[in-house]
């Protein structure tokens, strides 16, 4: 008799480094249930198997894990159909198997909404300020609305958030006020990060969003120390890792996947796979099943969901969240959307994709419109509603937006604190030397424009 | 061949007198467009991309330049020249490397449409997908990537996005191709692999969009590191780096892209690498810098001449590595006084090496301490930038702080 060994058990339970012969029955190597089709689909079993013998050695070699086979056989790239896309809603917001629908409270979804909503106003103003020269540079989230909110909304506020720079409706969610966005943007003496980074790059250590860093990738490795992190200290804190299908391509990005399964930490990564970096289509940045796909190679639990649908985002991060807390396992989401908007304000995306691809997404497949008919369906929602909210959000947002532009730079000198803890005499001889500067050559500079601190700057 | 571009006022330096003013008005603040290219086929710009160069001046475009840019001047014996910006001097010289080379091949982040600063624009159409092309988004894989390729016989022209983003391509630049011909005992070598990045201040590109890393590169032996000042020297010394069989970077200010714009000459043309050029002649402190600052020193010695009566002889470095000691050592001995001014850190910044070898050169006959005028030892942040850069007026106190010893 021969034991047909799969590539099916091999993910079941290769996903905690050990290897477990078919049949294995230890809960934590079982199937995950968030995916459902995920065993039956993935595999077509016939393409590739190892066999071995009943009662025959397995291969002893450090690091090996299957058996012995006598076929000259290569695997295949296209060995699986591919991770399928999970969803909980259609299009028109109608939920498609009931007992998937998470159920959430009418206020929470409402405030999910809000949340999306008052983002795209945001973002609308931002860029055309941008436009006007107003602010230096901006990036929208259009388009992204419900990867953003649907994962926020299922995590706890004190888990631990690493962004990349597109996910500004997390901190939405978490309560980052209009304020605190606007003063960022205009690097204000509000501004939490002291008007020292290009707009964009928020953080706050309260809301447990670690602040943006431009460089690509690097937020990955360094989101899976702070899991370890929080593994030991036993507080039950999971982190979340937020990066593009771009970014995946970072040597970070093998390091922070590799340390997250052999260190075995609390960690959901979240590809935002939105088709695009900067001018990049996905056929020309990865080849292979995805982000998603690179999962059970790293020994990760994965899935795909759909990206414009909001509870299908929630279920996927609430589930992860779970189980990397509970059974201290890295998991994987890939969310497919799609880039609504330009890159940045310094990209003009016509030049290599079509106004028409463009508008289909935002017409059709918008991941607000989404959520909005499922508020519908239910009766949450009406035309006066979302005018009211309409005018509500923008006089709200222009507001702020007001507020912010009236404010003056931080103090210059504030350019020479937080390089190190304490200034080091070198920087502050160069302070010394730039206060001297002005002294005699003040008129030159700007200083109208900055405020000038109360308390010392060291 | 000629080697070294003449500075616009050479008939004044010729004359062993300044020009106050310059002769021709500054090009400051003036966005040039493709349309005012002619209509040299290698460089035909449609409406589209008119219209894509207009959003995308977003990182070249100065709110408020720190400098008033001197466009260099060519000899009409030159020949034929056409009107280009430097991201379109660039782009010509690419152009030039494909068409004469059957093995150069061009590759980077976004490089396919024309890249984000459109220094590639046409290059895929014109010359093939297997020849200018996409990789994924990792610029480690860049730089082995070409390595190997140089390796193998190909001559590389690799685009680093930004400066700023060199730095996960470390190990193989540093580790690899720096050190690949001395390890293999010229067994092998990558010599003919170019890095591009853009690099500098810009007015808001705060720390990730801003900096100047050609000190790190400095310290590394076995690199070629070269910035030019503008269009007409971006075209020659990027051809030169491109057929050098040294493993080149060649850092472009990228606030020039659009700026610094110049009757580039149409023809194939290649400038010495390691020769630095004098800009203006000077009797009483030489001011030394590369890339954009070249224009800020420029101005400071207009300063210098009409508010302390100095002349300041201007010297634009050029090359980084392997640098002109000869013709800053020259200089020194005649002025006796040495202000250097960088973008990058005081901090071991390149204006350190060549402090520490000018004093022990030129030792008698300095007359000051030698100036360094820098960004701070800080990180480039965004809204301090008029704080933190050399400007003219901290680069004028240097020259004053250096007369006045």
């Amino acid at each position: 008799m021969r034991k047909v060994t799969t590539i099916n058990s091999i993910l079941r339970c290769c996903s905690n480094g050990k290897y477990l012969p078919l049949g294995c029955t230890r809960p934590s190597h079982k199937v995950s249930p968030v995916l459902p089709a995920f065993s039956s689909q993935l595999i077509r079993i016939r393409s590739y198997s190892t066999v071995t013998p009943e009662g025959e050695d397995r291969p002893e070699f450090p690091g090996a894990k299957s058996g012995w086979t006598d076929r000259l056989e290569f695997v295949k790239s296209d060995l699986y159909d591919g991770i399928p896309v999970y969803r909980v809603m259609d299009r028109e917001g109608k939920v498609l198997q009931e007992d998937e629908d998470p159920k959430l409270p009418e206020e929470m979804i409402v405030q999910m909404y809000r949340s999306m909503t008052l983002l795209n106003t945001m973002d609308k103003i931002l860029y055309e300020s941008q436009r006007q020269g107003r602010i230096s540079f901006y990036m929208t989230n259009y388009g992204e609305e419900g990867t953003h909110v649907g994962s926020a909304a299922a995590l706890n506020p004190d888990d631990m958030v690493f962004g990349q720079y597109r996910e500004s409706g997390v901190l939405m969610w978490r309560g980052f006020t209009l304020d605190n966005f606007m003063n960022q943007c205009y690097g204000n003496e509000l501004d939490l990060g002291k008007g020292r980074q290009m707009p964009v790059h928020y953080g706050s250590k309260d809301l447990g969003f670690v602040t943006i860093s431009s460089p690509l990738g690097t937020q990955m490795p360094q989101a899976v120390g702070a899991a370890y992190a929080f593994k030991r200290a036993q507080k039950g804190q999971c982190v979340i890792c937020y990066f593009g299908e771009g970014a995946a391509s970072e040597g970070d990005a093998h390091a922070a996947f590799n340390f997250s399964a052999t260190l075995e930490c609390p960690i959901i990564f979240f590809c935002r796979n939105n088709g695009y970096a900067i001018s990049t289509p996905t056929s020309e940045q990865y080849r292979g099943d995805g982000i998603a796909g690179r999962g059970p190679a790293y020994g990760l639990l994965s899935i795909r969901v759909d990206g414009n649908d909001t509870l299908a985002v929630y279920n996927a991060t609430k589930r992860a969240r779970e189980m990397a807390v509970k059974e201290n396992r890295p998991v994987l989401i890939e969310a497919m959307t799609y880039r609504i908007g330009h890159h940045s304000t310094s990209d003009d995306s016509s030049a290599y994709r079509s106004v028409d691809e463009v508008r289909f997404w935002d017409s059709t497949d918008h991941p607000i419109s989404r959520l909005r008919n499922y508020m519908l369906n239910h009766g949450w929602w009406n035309d006066d509603k979302e005018q009211e909210w309409k005018k509500k959000s923008k006089t709200a947002v222009m507001e702020a937006f007001a507020r912010a532009e009236k404010k003056l730079k931080p103090d210059w000198r504030l350019m020479f604190t937080d390089v190190y803890e304490q200034m080091t005499p070198d920087l502050k001889q160069q302070l010394q030397g730039m206060e001297d500067h002005l002294k005699k050559y003040g008129d030159h500079y700007p200083l109208k424009n900055y405020a000038k601190s109360n308390s010392p700057i060291e | 061949m000629w080697s070294h571009v003449t500075p616009r006022c050479v008939q004044c330096i010729k004359n062993k007198s300044f020009v106050r003013p310059f002769h021709k008005p500054s090009f400051q603040g003036k966005s040039s467009t493709a349309s005012q290219v002619s209509n040299r086929k290698q460089i035909t710009v449609g409406p589209l991309q008119n219209r894509i160069s207009n959003v995308l001046q977003q990182w070249t475009r100065s709110y408020s330049a720190h400098f008033t840019y001197v466009p260099d001047t060519v000899p009409s014996s030159e020949g034929e020249t056409v009107r280009m910006n430097l991201f379109q001097a660039v782009n010509n010289a690419m152009d030039i490397a494909l068409a004469s080379d059957p093995t150069a091949i061009i590759f980077g982040e976004d490089v396919a449409f024309g890249g984000v600063f459109r220094c590639t624009l046409n290059l895929q159409e014109k010359h093939g997908k297997d020849r200018v092309f996409n990789t994924p988004l990792c610029e480690q894989g860049i730089a082995g990537f070409g390595i190997g390729a140089a390796v193998a016989g190909a001559t590389v022209i690799a685009e680093m996005q930004f400066a700023d983003y060199i730095f996960p391509a470390f190990d193989q630049i540093v580790n690899e191709a720096a050190k690949f011909r001395y390890r293999c005992g010229n067994e092998f070598d990558c010599g003919r692999l170019t890095f591009r990045a853009p690099c500098g201040a810009v007015g808001h590109g705060a720390l990730y969009h801003s900096q100047s890393p050609e000190a790190y590169f400095a310290h590394t032996p076995g690199l070629k590191i070269v910035m030019p000042r503008g269009a007409v020297k971006a075209k020659g010394l990027l051809l030169s780096c491109i057929r050098s069989n040294d493993p080149c970077i060649f850092f472009e200010p990228k606030i020039l892209y659009r700026s610094a714009v110049e009757q580039v000459p149409t023809r194939d043309y290649e400038l010495p690498i390691g020769k630095a050029d004098i800009l203006l002649e000077g009797e009483n402190v030489t001011l030394l810098g590369w890339g954009t600052q070249v224009h800020v020193l420029r101005e400071v010695a207009q300063l210098a001449q009409d508010r302390l009566n100095v002349t300041c002889e201007v010297i634009d470095l050029v090359t980084i590595q392997p640098w002109d000691r000869e013709t800053i050592y020259n200089s020194v001995v005649k002025t006796g006084r040495l202000v250097i001014a960088h973008e990058a850190p005081l901090n071991c910044g390149l204006g350190a090496e060549i402090a520490a070898s000018v004093q022990k050169e030129c030792f008698l006959n300095l007359e000051a301490p030698i100036q360094r005028v820098t960004g701070h030892d800080t990180p480039f942040p965004h809204v301090f930038e008029p704080f933190y850069i050399p400007d003219k007026w901290r680069c004028l106190e240097a020259v004053r702080a250096a007369v006045e010893f």
